[in-house]
Parts: C-alpha cells; structure tokens; sequence
C-alpha cells in the first residue's frame, strides 16, 4: 500500500481542501505511514461481528411534535458572513 | 493560603462561612489569569466584566442563604462548549469571529447553579491533537515545566487548574483528551459514560466518541462538578436516561470490597520507568487500602489506536463538513463561485492536525475503502467492547497508566503525528468501549514532572471509580503538591 499524490489530490478534491504542494507531498508521506499502521486491523477475523456504531445501544429517541419556540432570524444570521434580507448570500450557483 | 489555591469545595465553604465573597474570588482569579496567560497560553478569551457581573450576582444569592456548591465558584471551560454571547473558537482560526447564539447545556448547567466564567480555554484545533500545539491560538504550556507540552486536546483546561487560574474546568475527551492532560499536569480528570453528560452544543469532532467532563484539584471537586453537569438532556438524543447519583455521597466508603483488574496488555515491557514506578507505587498503595488485584486480559488493545484513528477521523470528516463558509464562521474573500468559495475558506480556516484527520477519513470512508477501513473498525470496536464487558465481569474497576510517558517537549512529535497519535494507547480504548475512566495525580518523575494513574469503572459506575480516587486521596499528597508558578 503506497498513497501516491493523485491519491491525496482526491481525496482533498472530495473533501474541498486545495493543498500546496508542500502539503500534498507531507500529507503523502503521513498518511502513507498512518494507513499503514491502522491497517493491522485486518489481521483480525471479524467473520460475523456486528460493527458497533454507538457504545450505548439505543432506539430511536421520539418526543412529542409540539410546536415550540426556536432562535429568531437576525440570530440565526448572527454569523453570517454574507447576508441579503433574511437569507445567507453565496456566490453565484447557476450560470 | 491564598484564594486561588483553594478547592473547590473549601472556597465553598469560606463562602458559605461569610469569610471570602465570590467577588473577592473571582477577582483574585482574574489577577492569577492575566499574571500568568503570558507565560501558560491556557485562555484563549477572558471574560473578565462579565465574570465580575457574575460574582455580585452570586454573592447576592449567599447573603440570602440561597446558595449550591457551585454558586459563585470561579471557573472555566474549553473553548470548545457554545457560550451565548461569548466567542467561542474551538481552537481554529475558521471560528476566530464566532459568536454562538445558545449555550451548550453542560455550561448552562453550570451557570444556573450560580458557577462564575471567568473565559474559554486554550485546546488543540477541534480538540485534534495531543499536545494543545495545533491551537490557531499558539500552544499552551505546561505549569510544571514550560517548555513541555500541558497534554491535549483539554490543555488548557488542565493548565488553568495546575496553574491556580481557576477552581475547575470543564473539558472534553474523544480519546483521551481529558485525561491526559490531567495526568500530565497533576490534577483530577475525569471522562464520564458515552450519554452521561450532554453534548449539546459542544461542537463535534467524533460524535460516537465525544464526552464532556470535569478537571479539577481533587477527586471531591471532580464529584460535584461531575454530578452538576450530568443527566438526560432532551436536546441530546444519545444522553441516556438514568438517574444521577449524589457522587459525593458515596466517596468515602473505601476500596475494601474491591476488585481491581491489572490488564496485562497495558503493562508491556518498554513502559517508561517513570510511569512504571508511579504504576507499582499505586499498586501498593491500593493494596495497603484493602483492594483486591487481578490480572485480566483486554486482548484486542494493541487495535485500539488503529481503530480509534479510522472511526475518529471518518467522524470529524463528516462532522467538519459544515464548515463551508455558507452561515457562519471564515469565509474566503479570494474565491470564484460556491464550490471555490467554500474549498479556499476550508484551506485558509483549518490547521495541518484538522486538514490531516479530515483527509484520513475522507480516504476511509471513500469508495472502494469504506468495508476495508470503516466498517471493518467498527467490527473490531465490538470486539474492544466486548474485551471490557469480559473484564467487567471479573473485576470492579481497572488501574492502569494515563500516558505512556511524562509531558514530552513542545515541537518533539509535531513533525510525526503517528508517534503522537501513539501517546494515546492507554486511554482511547475506554472511548471506543464507551465507558467511564478517571485520571488522579499518583506521583511525579524524577525532573518533577506530575505523573497520574487511571482507574477504569463500569458504564455508568463513575461513583466507584469516584471513591477509588477519593480513597487513594486520602493516603497520599499528590494532588497537594502545587507548581511553582
């Protein structure tokens, strides 16, 4: 197992990171080391284990649908770093 | 003795003998802060008017006898909890500006016992790190030595208790952010069940992991914080639904009835010496008390750190995937159109610990990787478990190093996060087990470095663990001794 850089530039690109070239080569390097570490995992037969994906097993937590009250609009918009009226401004999605 | 050596529980009960104010307190606490936040870096932000505020409103309250162990007691929390009004950073330069609009319950819980905030401490980059070197805001400092690391990712949280900046804190610990850095810096931390405390409106790192808890001067302390922030929480569909006992009640009932498990896996050879002779010294110390040893096996521990690596990191890439620049938080001023805005305010907002996990787990759970790397660590998460449930069923607690070594230097294993992310070896097993462990100060090195142990409890049985410290406590001075700062 080798993470090459086409490697890292993926997976930057699906995690909306652009790195330098400094980055890609260090992350390389780390990332080779640390999957081929975490990889020891395989030695072990996990043949039929179910995956735990919470340490507290538990069902859906259900509340009654009540109508209750909640942050206002000029809160919520707080933070926004752009804002027009009530709704937060991106960038131009469509051309 | 001055004020801000005082515990907790004794600077309660001065308030409550009409000897101190709170607003003297805080006041001393603040002058401790500011004297000191140079050399240490433990707050990121100090919220002096508003603490003052707090402390008359608090002495009002104990002059008319209205008072809780909590009222008017001078503290802080990590700058990871949501504080209304307050900013609040998580340690990274893309919430430098953040000004959350509600509180994280734990913090409410506090506040409406009459506790004093006196700011927001100092952590690693959204609590990633082990160090507290990947701050936005520069590495906090170790009391005890400032040219060590205080632990991480609660390194500020524990650097302000060692420090006598405040009474207590509050931190998080993922895998092992709490206790660590308690060990490393001489003062009691503990981390509760998976579901014992809220984590509404601690901003997640990994939610299957994450859980809120105190640090503190001695064991007692840690009770009262622990039993003021704990319980079900509506706003937090994973808190669990059982009753929270009065962890004070039950602190001095001894370690007679007793068992306590020595996992063989945990004392491997090449441990440090220093660590080992803390680890013999609390053996014995155990033993003269009327414990009851046993070696026990936890056979899948040497897949903890790989599996906690896996499940974390796919978590936080999840997690951290809100941080696009779209309602709140950095956003890029260099960017063309959406998909350029939010990757250019990602890049410029988080630090290399932040980009790393992020991209480690994107890569687990990428097509083509996910059942190799995600879901087969799930698989080996149930095995750890189980190892735990076996153990359980053989011993009452377990006693085992906090870190495999004594606060290491600062910039020593920042170029190689393999070897960091090692130093966690002894604690994230309790995260992926999901149960509860406490760190209590057990001895120093020979270059007066703290050294503690951990003692493992059963889901839900921090009372045990509790008592265990609070035994200990009495028979030894480790938690007395103060840095010289």
């Amino acid at each position: 197992m080798k993470i090459t850089l086409a490697d890292v530039e993926h997976v930057a690109r699906l995690a909306r990171l652009e790195l330098t070239d400094g980055e890609k080569n260090l992350f390389a390097g780390q990332m080779d080391a640390i999957i081929g570490y975490v990889e020891k995992i395989r030695e072990l037969d996990t043949e039929g284990v179910i995956p735990t994906s919470h340490a507290v097993p538990m069902e859906n937590a259900f509340r009654e649908d009540v109508v209750r009250s909640s942050i206002g609009v000029e809160q919520a918009l707080g933070n926004a770093p752009q804002r027009v009226d009530t709704f937060y401004k991106v960038p131009k999605v469509i051309e | 003795m001055n004020i801000f050596d005082l515990t907790l529980h004794a600077l309660h009960h001065a308030f409550k003998e009409k000897q101190i104010s709170s607003v003297e307190a805080t006041g001393a606490m603040l002058a401790r802060v500011n004297a000191l936040n140079l050399q240490i870096n433990s707050f990121i932000t100090v919220t002096a008017d508003q603490a003052m505020a707090s402390a008359e409103a608090a002495d009002r309250h104990i002059a008319s006898g209205n008072m809780n162990p909590l009222t008017g007691i001078p503290l802080a929390i990590k700058d990871i909890f949501l504080t209304e009004g307050i900013r609040t950073t998580c340690g990274s330069r893309i919430l430098s500006n953040f000004v959350p609009p509600y509180s994280a319950t734990s913090w409410e819980k506090l506040r409406e016992r009459g506790a004093v905030l006196l700011g927001k401490l100092n952590q690693d980059e959204f609590a990633m790190g082990s160090s507290n070197e990947s701050s936005a805001f520069g590495p906090c400092r170790n009391p005890w030595d400032t040219t060590r690391i205080p632990g991480g990712s609660s390194g500020g949280s524990a650097a302000a208790v060692a420090a006598r900046q405040v009474t207590a804190a509050l931190g998080t610990d993922t895998g092992g952010s709490i206790r660590q850095p308690a060990s490393h810096c001489g003062c009691v931390g503990l981390k509760p069940t998976y579901g014992r405390v809220s984590r509404y409106g601690v901003i997640a790192y990994a939610s299957s992991l994450d859980q809120v808890g105190p640090l503190t001067r001695d064991v007692t302390d840690c009770a009262i914080m622990l039993g003021a922030v704990a319980g079900h929480d509506p706003k937090d569909s994973t808190s669990v639904d059982t009753p929270v006992p009065d962890y004070n009640a039950t602190l001095t009932r001894g370690v007679k009835d007793l068992k306590i498990g020595l996992p063989k896996e945990y004392l491997i050879s090449g441990l440090d010496p220093e660590v080992q002779k803390t680890m013999d010294a609390a053996i014995e110390t155990f033993r003269r008390l009327g414990a009851e040893f046993v070696e026990i096996s936890l056979p899948h521990t040497d897949y903890a750190v790989a599996t906690y690596y896996l499940i974390a990191t796919a978590e936080a890439s999840s997690n951290l995937a809100r941080y696009d620049g779209v309602r709140f938080g950095h956003r890029s001023e260099q960017a063309e159109g959406l998909i350029d805005m939010m990757t250019k305010t990602r890049s410029e907002g988080f630090g290399a610990e932040v980009k790393r996990r992020i991209m480690l787990g994107t890569y687990a759970l990428s097509s083509g990787y996910y059942d190799a790397y995600y879901v087969k660590a799930q698989k080996v998460r149930t095995l750890i478990m189980n190892d735990f449930i076996k153990a359980f069923s053989l011993v009452d607690i377990m006693l085992t190093p906090v870190a495999p070594t004594p606060a290491f230097k600062i910039g020593e294993k920042i170029n190689d996060p393999l070897q960091m992310y090692l130093s966690d070896i002894f604690t994230i097993p309790v995260n992926l087990a999901g149960t509860c462990a406490i760190s209590i100060p057990a001895g120093f090195s020979a270059s007066g470095l703290p050294v503690g142990v951990q003692l493992i409890g059963r889901p839900f049985d921090e009372e045990t663990i509790l008592r265990a410290g609070y035994a200990f406590e009495q028979v030894t001075d480790w938690h007395k001794r103060k840095a010289a700062i």
